[in-house]
């Protein structure tokens, strides 16, 4: 087995990203992310890439869609307000279908908001704040293993789909350590080889082939709605393989929990003590925010009375929750925000007086 | 949870980051589950630090605690502000080489380390002083093996910093059980 490492989780996703072949960085700091683009202007040099410093997240976005449009492997990271500056941009790149991925340690807001951790940008990451027909496909993780998993996953994703990937950590998955197995190390594709395995990239015809083209304006509006219903079919895949979730006790729970990221973990150790006095409890933790796991859903058994959403936000994920249950069940809130966390012991209390006012 | 929830507390440059660190690569190396969690914010130098570690047989659920059973504070400021966290029976760490006070809790086991003497007087390195500390952590609770911790400073202290191993295991190795009476 791999070895083990004790590492900072934004440390882990940077290495993860150079582990699965990624040589190009573009980034401009803010916490609780700015160990990512500390690690990278350190290490990425050494494994034969290339860091910039941008001069701003609309600056870096822009460097990482010239890098993509070459083929090559691109990270991104940046917290909430960062990941609002670069929303013109999630467009533009899906709108020529490039892929990249991108770290989203969210914060709390809105605004500039505070540093601490969040869920708020629920609506930002899967409903997007960019213009016309476009998903991102977005990974949630509740532990640094698995976002390390999900990043080094999230660049074959994105290669797949030619698409941004977003992987939606928080404040409290970026600044923690945990031990983590680090996936093996890709090597990225040679310069001769990114013209094979991406066709569309702009490697230099050398006249030897047709010139290919990254365009994004289409003043012919019968020639965009044709494209458009061209690459469309591939979210409508992504939507069918790509929804992820864990379940827990779904089928027999009475009182079933929705939550993803780090509140998930808060939630189970709140489940354990719930179990302990009686309750009948489940769980289902959203793995993708976008593709949402509907499938999970139909999973729901008969003796469930109550939906409970645990998150760091207004009720955000709730509302695509209840879209999902059709008024079947009730469906409550508890939630803390603006950067303030949810403990187990809080948890429990809320949902008991959930529980007993029913 | 079978396992301990610890929360180390200080002034930044104390080492309490590198504390917590330090039980968190012994944790891992003697394959138990971990989580380290530091406070974040807009912390400055000579501010306030404090740092969460979970160890447990199980995975961790949440990285962060509102009860804890393992307390060390290494500042006054940190005693008066998270002695009510310790779950009753749990361990109080106080270092007495800057805190005059004593706990105010009768139902946990109160140990005092002088950190700054044993450090100084008995190690011969005022440097010490976060190992010393960690050393009675690991010798009173048995959170982790204290032959653990050389498998550790090999693994952080590497190249010309190795030459530093024995003084940080002779610091782990100061404080006695002996010495709460």
């Amino acid at each position: 087995m791999a070895e083990k490492k004790l590492m900072k989780g934004n440390e882990a996703f940077a290495t993860s990203a150079i582990h699965a072949g990624c040589r190009y960085y573009f980034g401009y700091p803010i916490t609780p992310q700015n160990e990512v683009p500390e690690f990278m202007s350190r290490e990425l040099a050494k494994a034969g890439g290339y860091f910039i410093q941008a001069e701003s997240e609309l600056g870096a976005i822009n460097m990482a869609y010239g890098a993509a449009a070459a083929g090559g492997r691109v990270l991104l990271s940046t917290s909430s307000p960062g990941i609002a500056l670069m929303q013109e941009n999630l467009s533009l790149l899906s709108s020529v279908e490039l892929p990249i991925v991108l770290v989203s340690v969210m914060r709390g807001g809105p605004g500039i908001g505070s540093i601490q951790p969040g869920q708020a940008d629920y609506n930002q990451a899967t409903k997007g704040g960019g213009n016309g027909d476009y998903h991102t496909i977005v990974f949630a993780p509740a532990s640094i293993q698995e976002a390390v998993d999900m990043i080094y996953k999230g660049f074959d994703v994105a290669d797949e789909y030619r698409n941004p990937v977003m992987v939606c950590a928080d404040g409290m998955i970026g600044q923690m350590m945990e031990p983590v197995v680090l996936p093996p190390e890709k090597a990225p594709l040679a310069e001769e080889e990114i013209g094979n395995v991406k066709p569309w990239a702009l490697t230099g015809h050398k006249e030897k082939r047709e010139r290919n083209a990254i365009n994004s304006v289409w003043l012919q509006q019968e020639l965009l709605e044709e494209y458009i219903e061209q690459y469309w079919p591939k979210y409508v895949k992504a939507e069918n393989e790509l929804q992820d979730w864990e379940a827990i006790n779904v089928e027999n729970c009475e009182t079933l929990f929705v939550a993803y990221g780090s509140v998930s973990r808060v939630v189970k150790e709140a489940m354990a003590d719930l179990e302990k006095e009686g309750h009948n409890v489940g769980l289902i933790r959203l793995k993708t925010l976008w593709p949402f796991p509907h499938k999970a859903f139909e999973l729901i058994g008969d003796n469930c009375k109550n939906v409970i959403c645990c998150e760091l936000s207004m009720g955000q994920m709730m509302k695509d929750v209840e879209a999902e249950v059709k008024g079947k069940y009730p469906v409550h809130l508890i939630n803390r925000v603006g950067g303030m966390l949810l403990d187990p012991v809080e948890v429990v209390e809320r949902t008991k007086k959930i529980l007993e006012v029913k | 949870m079978a396992g301990k929830r610890i929360f180390i507390a200080g002034f930044g440059g104390q080492g309490v980051l590198l504390i917590g660190q330090m039980l968190s690569y012994a944790a891992m190396f003697e394959d138990k589950e971990v989580s380290w969690m530091p406070s974040y914010g807009p912390e400055m130098r000579g501010g306030t630090a404090n740092c969460t570690v979970n160890i447990s047989d199980q995975p961790i659920a949440s990285p962060l605690v509102t009860k804890c059973d393992v307390l060390i504070a290494m500042n006054g400021p940190s005693l008066d502000k998270f002695e009510g966290m310790l779950e009753p029976g749990g361990d109080l760490f106080i270092n007495s080489s800057i805190i005059s006070q004593k706990a105010t809790r009768d139902d946990v086991n109160v140990h005092y380390v002088d950190c700054q003497h044993l450090a100084e007087v008995e190690v011969g390195n005022g440097k010490t002083q976060n190992m010393v500390m960690l050393g009675a952590i690991i010798n009173a609770t048995k959170v982790v093996n204290i032959d653990t911790m050389q498998k550790v400073f090999e693994k952080v202290f590497t190249g010309k910093k190795a030459a530093l191993i024995p003084k940080n295991m002779e610091a782990l190795n100061v404080w006695k059980p002996s010495m709460d009476a």
